[in-house]
């Protein structure tokens, strides 16, 4: 295993949210029983898919579009070191500060510092998967400082002591009725005859963030991108709660993954056009709020940028899996996923569900430490389809799950069974005689068309939910050997 | 044209009925086939369950195995799956090359080059939609995944399918997803594939169709394993076995009856 090789950390355990405390399919059982769940899931993806086919299917360079994206993330990615050290220069050069995190803990204690500093114990945040992925607002907490979450749906999550289950819409797993229950229970003074109107839901919402925002010192965010020619960040969003806090309050301070450097000011043209499109299904979001350094009398007066690792560099040693890094975090790919349509985003255990989560989350912590997830997909490809920067997901996903087969020390149960059938495969005699084996099912059926419903494990896992048929007297290459006799001259 | 059948691992050890169609159709279309006795299995599952090692002997008897037939004047090879030919396509030399063996993928490449899923074979290499094919049932098809988004072959299968003689075919609601098969994904993520097989199952019962075709017997074992359990009704025929359905043999297996050993050219049984 390259990474190991390479001694290259990855995301350290006992911090942060990318680790599950249960396999995928343990987990996933339970969410499949969510009847509430899996409605508001199905209700939820169905319809974002359909807007996101729109407004893709009306943009006739789509595909070139897509190659673009793909092209740009792999060359940024190639010299990843010299356009991260050039964004430094020029957030420093207007008068932002960098700091460079290893992982979790080293940003953390980095945020937390900075924001005791200002003497604040209260910061607001935009949404933001890089904070959520280090668990920060566990760190500020423990150190005293309130986080409060801004954005509407990490908002619900937050109010709801819930987790996030999906990256752009975190509080997909809710529906309206839910959502209102949340508020009515949490928000000091809210109107009592608050109803689940979309609209009256979010005026509440407005009304208990508004006063939090005018009193913000500090405000807390991630990034969408960051150039690194102009040393400009960039978020993009739908309701203006983040352009709240990154105009208002005296600090900012932005947690970036290193992967979301881009080299130019008009590689923006590109990931703008492919983003919106793909995550809301929108044509251009609403918000895009790009800043650079500080500007006296304008905004911010202190910015720090913090660019965080957390295991990233090892993902980039892996010649197969690096292009888990090219994600721009659009969720395009959740959205048409069958696996995610119906477990949700919990059930995957780490703050990145979802077909790029099975791929991202277990090379950033080491995959033995998120074995179940490269094996939580069907090999269906829809994510593929969708990808906007055309990431290869299924061949990642089987790649990583031969990393894993490859990292066991011990021949498992299952190792043992693949190797025999390996042999058997290899060697046409072996083949027939394994064939012939299958005698035994017939043995077992006594006559019936279908095997028991009650096979010992592993079969277990196939037959008590769907039958197994009998299988035949004869092969079809002992069958027509028979009727034409050996084409071994021939053929 | 001179054809080599590849029937897959599963078509020929638990269904070989749509081997022999697919053999009987090609014949009935004027072609000579021949089956190499040395096959076996594209290695998929091994590569699609992280064993990519051990895939890589499964790879070279497969390469073995047909080396003789294109020695031998056969110049395509056809497979009645679409994800075994994405296999090959797709995988086969990836695994051979990351283990060093440079040789065997090459050939592997250029084994591939000549290797066509079914619908594809009729279509794009024959030219043909109409196959002179009656079926006189009410059919929804279900694309199969690696068909559709690895291999692209669209709506040939339909097309073959517009041209069966009294066959009624049906638009499969949610056509385009996964119905949970996923190779070992059934058995180690056996709760949620069953929760796609139940969604799949309840859009081919929203049809009516007596008979849910696909080019993938894999995915129709699945299927047809859900509504045999389910005591549906609705059965499942692979598509090779439709098109190879004529006024004089109508060929409705179900995958869930023991296959007796059958003669290449299929006796009247309905």
């Amino acid at each position: 295993m390259t990474a190991v090789f390479l001694g290259i950390p990855t995301a350290p355990a006992g911090v942060g949210h990318l680790r599950g405390d249960r396999p995928f399919p343990d987990a996933a059982r339970d969410a499949l029983r969510d009847g509430q769940l899996r409605a508001n899931l199905g209700h939820a993806t169905t319809t974002i898919r359909g807007k996101r086919a729109g407004v893709v299917a009306e943009v006739p360079d789509w595909a070139q579009l897509r190659e673009a994206g793909r092209a740009l993330k792999a060359a940024t990615m190639a010299r990843l070191d010299e356009h991260l050290e050039e964004l430094e220069r020029q957030v420093t050069a207007r008068g932002g500060t960098v700091h460079w995190a290893r992982d979790a803990t080293e940003a953390n204690e980095i945020v937390t510092r900075l924001v005791q500093a200002t003497g604040a114990d209260e910061v607001v945040k935009v949404k933001s998967m890089a904070t959520q992925e280090i668990g920060l607002n566990e760190a500020l907490e423990a150190a005293g400082i309130t986080a409060l979450e801004t954005d509407l749906a990490e908002l619900i999550v937050q109010l709801g002591e819930d987790r996030p289950s999906h990256i752009l819409v975190p509080a997909i797993h809710k529906n309206r009725a839910e959502i209102r229950e949340i508020f009515a229970r949490t928000i000091p003074g809210v109107d009592p005859g608050l109803t689940d109107d979309p609209r009256r839901l979010a005026m509440a919402a407005r009304e208990h963030l508004r006063e939090r925002f005018l009193r913000a010192r500090v405000a807390v965010s991630g990034a969408n991108f960051a150039v690194a020619e102009t040393g400009t960040l960039a978020v993009v969003e739908s309701e203006g709660n983040g352009r709240m806090c990154l105009t208002l309050p005296q600090t900012l301070i932005t947690v970036m993954g290193i992967e979301k450097v881009v080299p130019a000011w008009r590689d923006l043209e590109v990931f703008l056009q492919l983003l919106p499109r793909s995550s809301t299904g929108e044509r251009m979001n609403p918000y895009t709020s790009l800043w650079a350094g500080v500007t006296p009398g304008d905004g911010p007066q202190e910015f720090h940028l913090v660019l965080l690792d957390n295991g990233r560099t090892a993902v980039l040693a892996d010649e197969v899996g690096r292009e888990a890094l090219h994600c721009i975090r659009c969720s395009a790919c959740l959205n048409v996923c069958p696996v995610y349509e119906r477990t949700g985003g919990h059930a995957y255990g780490s703050v990145y569900p979802g077909p790029i989560g099975a791929v991202l989350s277990p090379q950033l912590t080491g995959v033995e430490d998120n074995a179940s997830l490269p094996y939580a997909s069907s090999l269906c490809g829809a994510c593929y389809d969708v990808c906007p920067v055309a990431i290869d997901i299924p061949s990642i996903l089987v790649h990583l799950r031969a990393e894993h087969v490859e990292a066991q020390t011990r021949t498992t149960p299952e190792a043992a069974a693949f190797r025999a059938l390996s042999k058997a495969m290899s060697s046409p005699r072996l083949w027939r005689l394994a064939q012939r084996a299958t005698g035994l099912g017939r043995f077992l059926a006594r006559g019936r068309p279908t095997l028991p419903a009650t096979l010992p494990p592993p079969a277990s896992a196939w037959t008590r939910t769907r039958d197994l048929p009998t299988p035949p007297r004869e092969t079809f290459t002992q069958a027509w050997a028979r009727e034409h006799g050996s084409q071994e001259g021939r053929a | 044209m001179r054809v080599a059948l590849f029937a897959t691992c599963l078509v020929d050890t638990m269904v070989p009925q749509v081997a022999h169609a697919t053999a009987t159709l090609l014949q009935r279309l004027g072609h000579e086939v021949v089956v190499p006795p040395g096959q076996s299995c594209c290695g998929q599952m091994h590569v699609n369950t992280g064993y990519r090692r051990e895939a890589v002997p499964i790879v070279a008897n497969h390469v073995r195995a047909f080396a003789g037939a294109l020695s031998s004047g056969v110049e395509a090879v056809v497979v009645p799956s679409g994800s075994c030919v994405a296999s090959i396509h797709h995988q086969q030399a990836a695994v051979a090359r990351r283990a060093g063996e440079h040789g065997l993928a090459d050939e592997a490449e250029a084994l591939a080059a000549r290797t066509y899923e079914l619908s594809q074979f009729l279509v794009d290499v024959l030219g043909v939609t109409d196959v002179g094919a009656y079926y006189p049932h009410r059919v929804t098809h279900h694309p199969t995944c690696h068909s559709l988004r690895m291999l692209r072959v669209g709506d040939r299968p339909l097309q073959l399918l517009r041209a069966v003689r009294g066959l009624e075919l049906v638009e499969l609601p949610g056509a385009e997803s996964c119905c949970g098969f996923g190779g070992t994904f059934a058995v180690k993520n056996a709760d949620t594939s069953t929760a796609m097989l139940t969604d799949k199952m309840a859009n081919v019962l929203a049809t009516s169709a007596e008979v849910c075709t696909a080019g993938d017997a894999s995915c129709l074992m699945h299927i047809g394993g859900g509504l045999s359990r389910l005591r549906s009704g609705t059965r499942t025929v692979h598509l090779a076995e439709i098109l190879a359905s004529t006024e004089e043999s109508v060929t409705p297996q179900q995958g869930t009856r023991p296959s007796p050993s059958r003669p290449t050219t299929p006796t009247a049984s309905a």
